[in-house]
C-alpha cells in the first residue's frame, strides 16, 4: 500500500507575524521534502491561507509578466508574487481592480536582501475575489489561531516554539494584543484600503 | 485453527437449547470438512449446521441468532466478525465488478455501513428502502473502514417495519482551498457497471469509449488545523456553483474546452468557507449537504472567546 503524501495544512497567520518570520527549514534530506517557514509563535507553515484587501497591483516583470500584489490585513501587508508558473493567479491579479477583497492560498517564500535582512512573500496557488463576510471570518479565525499559538508557546512539548525561541528574538506576547485589536476592528464597519502598510515591499526575488 | 474453533463455539451455542454438543466435537467435524476435504469454511459451517438441524428435527428458522454478535452497524470495529442485523437498505450502488451482485448501504438506528453481496453467494436481491433481518453476515475491514459481506450462509428475511436510520455523517468545515484535477465537467465510462472517470477519453478498464458527461468537484476544506478532502456529486456541485450540467456543457462547447468549467467553479468557490456533511469513504467525505458560512461574524462573541484563550 503506497502512502500518499499528506497535504500540508494552510496556516492562518496575520501579515505582521508572517513578515516577522525569516527562518525556513526542511524535516528530511529528501530534495522534494516540504520547506517550512517557522512562524514566530511556534508553528511550521508550508502553506498559508489569507484574506485581505488587495490595495495595489503592479506588473514588475521584465519581459514576462510578473505581478506583485499588496494585500492588507488589520496588522500589515502581505506581498504576493505571481508569474508564468502561477498562470491562474497571475491572470486574476491582472484582471482585478483594487481595492478588492481577495482570498489567497499559497506558499511562503523568503528572499534575502543585499543588506542581509529576509523578506517574506507568498507565492499563490490561487487568488479569488471574495466578499467582506469571508474577510471578516478570516480575521476572526486568524486571531483565534494566533491566540492559541501564543497560549501554547511555553509548553514543554511544543517543538516549534522551542525552535522559534532559538531562531528569533521576538516578543511573542505582543502578538496577543495584535490579534485582539484585529478582532476589535471587526466591530467597526468595513473600511477598504485602510491601514498603515508600513512595511517596504520586498525586493523582487 | 482458532478460526474454526470460533465457528465451532458459535455453532455449539446455536444448538445449546436443542442438542447436547461439545465445542470439540463440532470443531472436529468442521476440521474434517475444511482440512481433509478442502471445503470452504462457510460451506463447512453450513453443512455441519444442516446436519445438526436434521438431528434435532429443526428448521433453520428455529435457531436463535446463537453466537453471532448483534452490533450496531455504525459501531462495527472488528474484522471478520459474524453478525446478525435488522437493517434497511438505504442505497444501492452500481456494482463495479462482475463478481459483485449488489453493493450499497445498510442502515440501522446507529448509522450506516457499506454492504457487498457476491454473485457466487447466489442470494435473493435486496430492494432499496426495504427492511430485512439478515443473519450470518461477516464484517470486513479495508484501511480502517468497516463493511459487511453477505455470503451463501446469510439468511435474508423481509421484515414489515421501518427503521429510522441513524445519522453517522461526518461534518467538516473550513475554507475551500483547492479544487483538484478531475473536477468540473468530466466524462464517465458508459459501460454497464462502470462509472470510471475517463482520462483523455480512455477508461482504465474499457479503453477508448464515448463518455457520458457528469459534474463533480473534488475539493479540499482546510480549517488551519487539518485538511478534509470532499467530493461534491453532480447534484451538490450544481447547488454549490449554480451551474447545471447542461449549462456546463454549453460553456465547454463555446470555449471548445472542458477545463473552462472547473476554472469558473474555482473563481466562484475557492477561498470561501463551507460546512459539509455526508458519509466518509476512505479519504473523502461524500457531500450530502453543504452550507456556505457567510453569516457576518459576531465580533463581540469572538472577542469574548478570544480573551478567554
Amino acid at each position: 500500500m503506497s502512502q500518499a503524501p499528506t497535504r500540508e495544512v494552510a496556516r492562518r497567520v496575520f501579515a505582521r507575524e508572517f513578515n516577522d518570520a525569516s527562518h525556513t527549514f526542511k524535516e528530511s534530506d529528501d530534495e522534494r521534502a516540504p520547506v517550512y517557514l517557522l512562524l514566530p509563535t511556534g508553528e511550521r507553515a508550508n502553506r498559508v491561507f489569507l484574506v485581505g484587501t488587495l490595495t495595489e497591483k503592479e506588473d514588475v516583470g521584465e519581459g514576462d509578466e510578473y505581478w506583485r500584489g499588496r494585500i492588507v490585513d488589520p496588522t500589515g501587508t502581505f506581498f504576493v508574487y505571481a508569474g508564468q508558473y502561477q498562470p491562474d493567479a497571475a491572470s486574476t491579479l491582472r484582471d482585478l481592480e483594487p481595492p478588492a477583497y481577495v482570498a489567497v492560498v499559497g506558499k511562503p517564500r523568503t528572499y534575502e536582501t543585499d543588506d542581509g535582512s529576509v523578506n517574506v512573500s507568498v507565492r499563490p496557488e490561487s487568488i479569488t475575489a471574495v466578499d467582506s463576510a469571508t474577510r471578516d471570518r478570516w480575521v476572526a479565525e486568524a486571531a483565534q489561531r494566533t491566540l492559541e499559538r501564543v497560549e501554547t508557546f511555553e509548553d514543554e512539548s511544543n517543538e516549534y516554539a522551542r525552535m522559534a525561541r532559538e531562531e528569533y528574538d521576538l516578543p511573542v506576547d505582543d502578538y496577543r494584543p495584535m490579534a485582539l485589536s484585529a478582532l476589535e476592528g471587526l466591530d467597526e464597519s468595513d473600511e477598504l484600503g485602510s491601514d498603515d502598510g508600513g512595511i517596504d515591499a520586498p525586493a523582487e526575488p | 485453527m482458532t478460526d474454526l474453533h470460533t465457528h465451532a463455539e458459535d455453532v455449539a451455542a446455536q444448538f445449546s437449547d436443542h442438542l447436547d454438543l461439545t465445542v470439540d466435537e463440532v470443531e472436529e467435524r468442521l476440521d474434517n470438512l475444511v482440512n481433509e476435504y478442502r471445503v470452504p469454511v462457510d460451506e463447512a459451517r453450513r453443512s455441519v449446521v444442516n446436519s445438526y438441524l436434521d438431528e434435532a428435527g429443526l428448521e433453520r428458522d428455529a435457531l436463535s441468532g446463537g453466537g453471532n454478535a448483534s452490533v450496531g452497524l455504525a459501531e462495527i470495529d472488528q474484522d471478520e466478525q459474524w453478525l446478525d442485523v435488522t437493517a434497511k437498505v438505504v442505497e444501492l450502488w452500481e456494482a463495479r465488478s462482475d463478481s459483485v451482485a449488489q453493493v450499497g448501504l445498510l442502515g440501522d438506528e446507529t448509522g450506516t455501513t457499506k454492504f457487498v453481496a457476491f454473485e457466487t453467494s447466489d442470494l435473493p436481491e435486496l430492494e432499496a428502502g426495504t427492511v430485512y433481518r439478515l443473519e450470518n453476515l461477516v464484517t470486513d475491514e479495508y484501511q480502517g473502514n468497516f463493511s459487511v459481506k453477505l455470503n451463501r450462509t446469510t439468511t435474508i428475511t423481509e421484515v414489515d417495519e421501518d427503521i429510522d436510520v441513524g445519522d453517522d455523517a461526518e461534518t467538516v468545515e473550513g475554507a475551500l482551498v483547492d479544487i483538484q484535477s478531475g473536477s468540473g465537467l468530466i466524462k464517465r465510462c458508459p459501460e454497464d457497471d462502470c462509472t470510471r472517470v475517463l482520462q483523455n477519453g480512455r477508461c482504465s478498464e474499457h479503453g477508448d469509449v464515448d463518455g457520458e458527461f457528469d459534474l463533480r468537484i473534488k475539493g479540499v476544506l482546510d480549517d488551519g488545523e487539518a485538511v478534509h478532502e470532499v467530493i461534491f456529486d453532480r447534484e451538490s456541485t450544481e447547488a454549490l456553483t449554480g451551474t447545471t450540467l447542461a449549462e456546463a456543457k454549453d460553456m465547454a462547447m463555446d470555449a471548445l474546452d472542458t477545463t473552462v468549467v472547473a476554472d469558473e467553479m474555482r473563481t466562484g468557490t475557492l477561498g470561501r468557507y463551507y460546512r459539509v456533511s455526508g458519509p466518509q469513504f476512505g479519504r473523502y467525505v461524500l457531500v450530502d449537504e453543504f452550507e456556505r458560512l457567510s453569516d457576518p461574524v459576531d465580533a463581540e462573541a469572538a472577542l469574548i472567546e478570544a480573551r478567554s484563550i
